[in-house]
């Protein structure tokens, strides 16, 4: 009897899971697939390899190749001196680094507008200099660091509090310096936890909308990443268009998901 | 290389981990460092190696003071209670890290690592990971490690703590056989009584922050400095302010005016010896250890009245428990208090 009813209500969990994410997950994306190609495979192909799409292109990879790097590189000293190097400030830092997560894109778009703009702080020095910050590179780069910041510090710090002090106190007594005991054993035992969050801050990087939106000025052939690009396109009322970014967006984040899968398989033979 | 620690402090926060620590450890010994949990021996042990920085003191190797000098220049070995091992490494890499690190080329770092392993009987196993050790496996693994670089001196923090009771008989016999064959200045780190005469020629007991006593498993057990010594270094029993070992209590059937009297609470047969329970009295309880011919020829049941005759009894009364009288003039009843009572067999 009790067994029965475990197996029902097993039953009917596994039913709500599965339906729950059929209905709000999966529907809509293979919607998209769908309809993307519904005509064939030549109209999202002309609009992705038109000379803005291909420029979105480009740009996206462009934001992933600055921002991912140096968030990670940032991302792995900042929970360093968060788990190892214990003082009173870390509470601040711990809540400052959840900030991108807590407020708005568009938010994050605008105080860089207040900071760069041309009534901003900082404008009149980088006019000087003859840096152009809003509705160019620099401030969409600004803006995909921004938003992507917090996911290596979240991804590292407890795997680094996980694997504890002890080997790398062992690999000092051993003779291996600060420099080397992080290349040779820190890095390594923390590795799978960085690498889940270059992946997670490229998909964010990747897909940004809100904040790059606000400070790119979204023009086509120009500032235009490939959400942009979609955008654009939908209003445009081309959706052949919109959807083939769309599709090639969710490629590009399935290949780093399925890069890093391989990277985990080939270390685990 | 002999290791000495002078006047060594430190404190975490408000708790005072070693409080005027001083010890001297002879060159090629083998000691052991006693004590309860927070007596402040690993916190000795990592200021040794340079894993704890000393708010005050020094320590000295080979008479040279290493203080300031950072861990990876001591020279020490160290292992670890729970092995920290290299988890992504293999048994071979992580023996030959500190070879590695010091740039010996592969055909020599090979020709050692595989020296090693046979040395702690791991033969074989040079591809296997941490992982796939058992405990005790672990243990022999890193002490490998910590050997490869032929340390000055070798360094254990219960080494054997988290390993199950017949494993760590077995790797204490072959800690002792290693030490005899190496002949590095090893200090290890305890908090069991038995290990520690086990294995070491000489005893550091410490307990709150300080050096109790230090010397051979012998004075410790005979000539205990004060109450805490006595009581951690062996059983004993409490009977006023004289303190008793089991084995010197001797139970007989008839009173005369040096015995107590008590009741048989409980019988606990260990083998070969027997663990006889008593209540006095003023519900005093004590045990007294007895052998199976003498429980046999005494007819002791339980609930039963009997006698109690301490053979040998300390009194701490009036010496400093600092001040290591007890250790250096155990016998002499006039100075300071420090009285033993005999009585003939």
């Amino acid at each position: 009897m009790s067994a029965g009813n475990s197996l029902t209500s097993r039953w009917s969990l596994r039913v709500l899971g599965l339906g729950y994410i059929l209905l709000l997950l999966l529907l809509p994306l293979a919607l998209i697939f769908y309809k993307t190609f519904e005509d064939g495979i030549a109209p999202p192909l002309d609009a992705i390899t038109s000379p803005d799409g291909l420029h979105a292109l480009k740009l996206t990879l462009i934001m992933v190749a600055i921002a991912v790097p140096l968030n990670t590189v940032f991302g792995v000293l900042c929970a360093l001196l968060l788990v190892r190097h214990k003082w009173k400030g870390n509470v601040v830092i711990d809540a400052v680094i959840n900030l991108p997560f807590a407020i708005s894109p568009v938010v994050i778009g605008l105080s860089l507008f207040l900071l760069y703009g041309t009534t901003g702080w900082l404008e009149p020095g980088l006019a000087e200099a003859g840096i152009k910050v809003l509705f160019s590179v620099p401030g969409m780069v600004l803006a995909s660091i921004f938003v992507s910041l917090p996911f290596v510090v979240r991804e590292t710090v407890p795997v680094l509090q996980e694997i504890g002090t002890e080997q790398e106190q062992a690999a000092s007594t051993l003779g291996a310096n600060a420099w080397q005991t992080f290349w040779r054993v820190t890095l390594p035992a923390i590795r799978w936890g960085v690498a889940y969050g270059v992946v997670l801050t490229t998909a964010r990087v990747l897909g940004e909308f809100g904040a790059v939106s606000v400070v790119s000025g979204s023009i086509s052939g120009q500032t235009q990443t490939l959400p942009l690009f979609v955008e654009k396109q939908y209003q445009n009322f081309n959706l052949p268009g919109a959807f083939g970014a769309s599709v090639l967006l969710a490629l590009l984040a399935l290949a780093t998901l399925f890069a890093m899968n391989l990277l985990k398989r080939k270390e685990d033979a | 290389m002999g290791i000495s620690v002078e006047g060594a402090f430190k404190s975490f926060g408000d708790f005072q981990a070693l409080n005027d620590v001083s010890i001297e450890v002879p060159d090629g010994s083998l000691t052991a460092l006693l004590g309860p949990s927070g007596s402040g021996k690993s916190t000795l042990l990592r200021a040794i190696a340079g894993l704890e920085t000393l708010d005050a003191g020094q320590v000295l190797i080979d008479g040279a003071n290493v203080s300031r000098k950072p861990v990876q220049k001591r020279e020490v070995g160290f292992v670890f209670q729970h092995y920290a091992a290299f988890k992504h490494m293999t048994v071979f890499q992580n023996v030959g890290f500190g070879l590695k690190i010091r740039k010996w080329d592969k055909a020599k770092i090979a020709a050692r690592v595989h020296e090693l392993l046979d040395l702690v009987q791991l033969p074989g196993l040079a591809d296997r990971y941490p992982s796939q050790l058992s405990g005790g496996q672990r243990q022999r693994m890193a002490l490998a490690r910590a050997l490869a670089v032929e340390p000055q001196v070798l360094l254990l923090d219960e080494p054997f703590g988290a390993l199950d009771a017949k494993v760590r008989k077995d790797l204490r016999a072959w800690l002792r056989n290693l030490h005899e064959e190496m002949h590095v200045t090893t200090i290890f780190v305890t908090h069991d009584q038995e290990e520690a005469m086990d294995v070491a020629g000489q005893l550091v007991v410490m307990n709150e922050g300080r050096v109790e006593q230090s010397g051979s498993a012998d004075e410790l057990y005979e000539k205990p400095a004060n109450e805490f010594v006595m009581s951690f270094v062996g059983e004993v029993n409490r009977l006023g302010d004289h303190f008793v070992r089991p084995h010197d209590m001797e139970v007989v059937l008839d009173p005369d005016e040096r015995t107590e009297e008590g009741m048989v609470q409980r019988i606990v047969a260990l083998g070969f010896e027997i663990r006889v329970e008593f209540v006095l009295g003023d519900g005093t309880e004590v045990w007294a250890q007895l052998t199976r011919n003498e429980l046999q020829r005494l007819e002791l049941e339980e609930g039963q009245i009997a006698y109690l005759r301490p053979v040998q009894a300390k009194s701490f009364n009036g010496a400093s428990p600092d001040d290591g009288s007890g250790a250096s003039t155990p016998r002499g009843p006039q100075d300071g208090g420090d009285a033993e009572v005999s009585a003939p067999v």
